[in-house]
């Protein structure tokens, strides 16, 4: 478990990027502490707001010297649209880092970072921490259409291997990120797929990663209410090291999952071979 | 009164406790994750999730839906059973100092009991809290609570078993047509205190799917919107004892718990500790918090001791 901290973090910017915020906030110790893969919470609103729980978003840059981390916000409902409004100066509930961050190589690999969205937020702290290691990265960035794309301009700063894809055609090729990913995946020799995105597309990476023999590490995006570990919503059906599944924690053991242990077709059921399904009267 | 100088120590049964607060059942899992934002051994009680004699793998997801002031769950307590609970859980609470009260269920009445068993004589149990309101797999899948004389069953079952010096509390559910009666049924059947109330059972619509937003289509509310419904049980209940058609006993009192303020209005209307939620998800560090403005708010009133607040709200005009 991240051990992580519980601040009121004073807002530095809150600039839009197509459709998304970038959302930099002081958050003292926490860039110290904060691994690729980790997310941050913040609370909606004050000590009355009537929207108790906690947004998750995954920690996008931290800066230790500056003692800054950067968030970005999708705003899909009352609450994140709150939180794309904050204005410099005003502080906000965070904790953070929480969860389990992504495993990253002992030596260097190639790698190909694929993500739908907002989502590609979780994986430039990573490639720059592979590239440290003497590794090389690849991107797929994909999205429904031009403004949904975040942090093309950043993947090209670290590497030409880059492709963009939208579902509308008004960016890069028209199709899904999951169209050239083999194809990518020989292209750059890559051992290793990372990925962040919504439930269906991670799926597919998984699978493809999969029939390719590579390992992928993915980063999902659960509802959940806490962020910390208690309120046990935001559960996945994981196959566990000893062979047993399990329904397992987004927040603690994730949100970075081994893409080839989640059973991604088993999601939203009790499979009937989970651990305590019986109990459920499932069989 | 300055507020360092209340006196907070409050009643778990007949024992007594630094101070009144707890966690409620199935928002703080086993401690160790609250650990991280609140020293264990500072709190009344730690009250865990639901323990059950076996593995338990909780219902599918989405398991959660924000609400206004609050959130439906349908959660279905997991756990690893009580095995698991014994050799691990139980043994690091009790190293951090905790005072424990754990949560049991079971579908049988023989399982309510062996679950007792097992707890008896161990480090950090302060008491056991029956969550009386999973199905009973002996009465057509209703909940014990739902009915004065399974109540009673059960809590007698529990009772005769449960070591002398350990309090026994039944966890009650508001939706009965009359708490009061669950309430008598219980105590006649030896409860120690009563945890008032559990989440209300609810629904939400997603209107993308036009299908209830839950897996299993209802779930439990809790948070702020349901404290006006618990605070009236609470305040019910106590009333009934004030009448003595209850035999008195000490009331656990949750529901929407977010702050002292919150708090004070629950012992005002009758129930001599609380136990804090749905909050703990908005604020991890919400207990320490909530004992802090406590203090205040009962050093503001002039109140020397915490339990010199407890029922106020009843005393005649």
């Amino acid at each position: 478990m991240a051990n992580p901290l519980h601040l009121r973090a004073e807002v530095l910017r809150c600039v839009p990027d197509g459709a998304y915020h970038r959302l930099v906030l002081r958050a003292p110790g926490v860039p110290e502490r904060a691994r690729p893969g980790h997310f941050a919470t913040l609370a909606v609103g004050g000590p009355d707001s009537a929207m108790l729980l906690r947004r998750a978003f995954s920690i996008h840059r931290a800066d230790p010297e500056a003692g800054t981390i950067e968030l970005v916000v999708a705003a899909r409902g009352a609450g994140t649209r709150r939180l794309a409004a904050a204005e410099p100066g005003e502080s906000l509930d965070l904790i953070a880092p929480l969860g389990t961050p992504f495993p990253l190589p002992d030596g260097p690999v190639s790698a190909l970072l694929v993500a739908e969205g907002h989502h590609s937020a979780v994986l430039f702290g990573l490639a720059a921490e592979i590239q440290r290691r003497g590794g090389q990265v690849g991107f797929i960035l994909g999205a429904a259409s031009a403004d949904r794309l975040l942090g093309v301009a950043q993947a090209r700063e670290l590497t030409r291997d880059v492709l963009v894809l939208t579902a509308d055609g008004s960016a890069g090729m028209a199709g899904q990120v999951t169209d050239p990913l083999a194809q990518a995946v020989g292209a750059i020799e890559a051992s290793v797929v990372y990925a962040g995105g919504p439930i269906p597309m991670l799926r597919a990476v998984g699978e493809i990663a999969a029939e390719l023999e590579v390992r992928s590490h993915v980063a999902v995006e659960a509802a959940m209410a806490c962020g910390v570990g208690i309120c046990m919503t935001c559960v996945l059906p994981v196959v566990g090291e000893d062979g047993v599944s399990r329904f397992v924690r987004s927040c603690t053991d994730g949100p970075v999952f081994d893409g080839a242990r989640v059973r991604w077709a088993d999601i939203g059921t009790v499979p009937p071979d989970l651990e305590g399904a019986a109990a459920m009267g499932v069989s | 009164m300055q507020p360092q100088d209340v006196d907070l120590s409050a009643p778990l049964g007949s024992t007594v406790l630094p101070n009144p607060l707890s966690t409620a059942a199935g928002c703080a899992g086993y401690g160790r994750e609250l650990a991280r934002f609140v020293p264990l051994d500072a709190l009344g009680t730690v009250t865990t999730k639901t323990i059950m004699p076996y593995p338990r793998s909780g219902r599918a997801t989405p398991r959660l839906a924000e609400t206004p002031s609050g959130m439906l769950n349908s959660i279905g307590m997991p756990g690893s059973g009580i095995d698991a609970f014994v050799r691990q859980e139980l043994p690091w609470l009790a190293e951090r100092g905790a005072r424990v009260l754990v949560s049991i269920a079971g579908e049988r009445l023989e399982e309510f009991a062996a679950l007792v068993e097992r707890l008896n004589g161990q480090p950090g149990v302060a008491g056991i809290e029956l969550n009386i309101s999973c199905p009973n797999t002996a009465d057509r899948g209703l909940f014990f609570a739902s009915n004065p004389a399974t109540s009673y069953d059960v809590v007698r079952a529990v009772r005769k078993v449960t070591d002398p010096e350990l309090p026994v509390y039944a966890k009650l559910s508001p939706d009965v047509t009359s708490i009061t009666e669950i309430a008598a049924a219980c105590v006649q059947a030896g409860a120690d205190g009563l945890s008032m109330i559990n989440t209300a059972l609810g629904m939400v619509v997603d209107l993308e799917t036009m299908r209830p937003a839950l897996a299993d289509g209802t779930g439990g509310l809790s948070g702020p919107a349901l404290r006006p419904i618990a605070l009236r049980c609470v305040y019910q209940v106590h009333a009934a004892m004030l009448a003595e058609r209850i035999p008195p006993v000490p009331i656990l009192g949750m529901g929407g718990i977010r702050s002292g303020r919150d708090a004070l209005e629950f012992t005002l209307a009758g129930a001599s500790g609380v136990a804090v939620g749905t909050a703990l998800f908005n604020d991890p560090g919400a207990p320490l918090r909530i004992l802090d403005e406590l203090r205040a708010e009962l050093a503001a009133r002039g109140f020397a001791k915490y339990t010199d607040a407890v029922g106020l709200a009843h005393r005649p005009l």
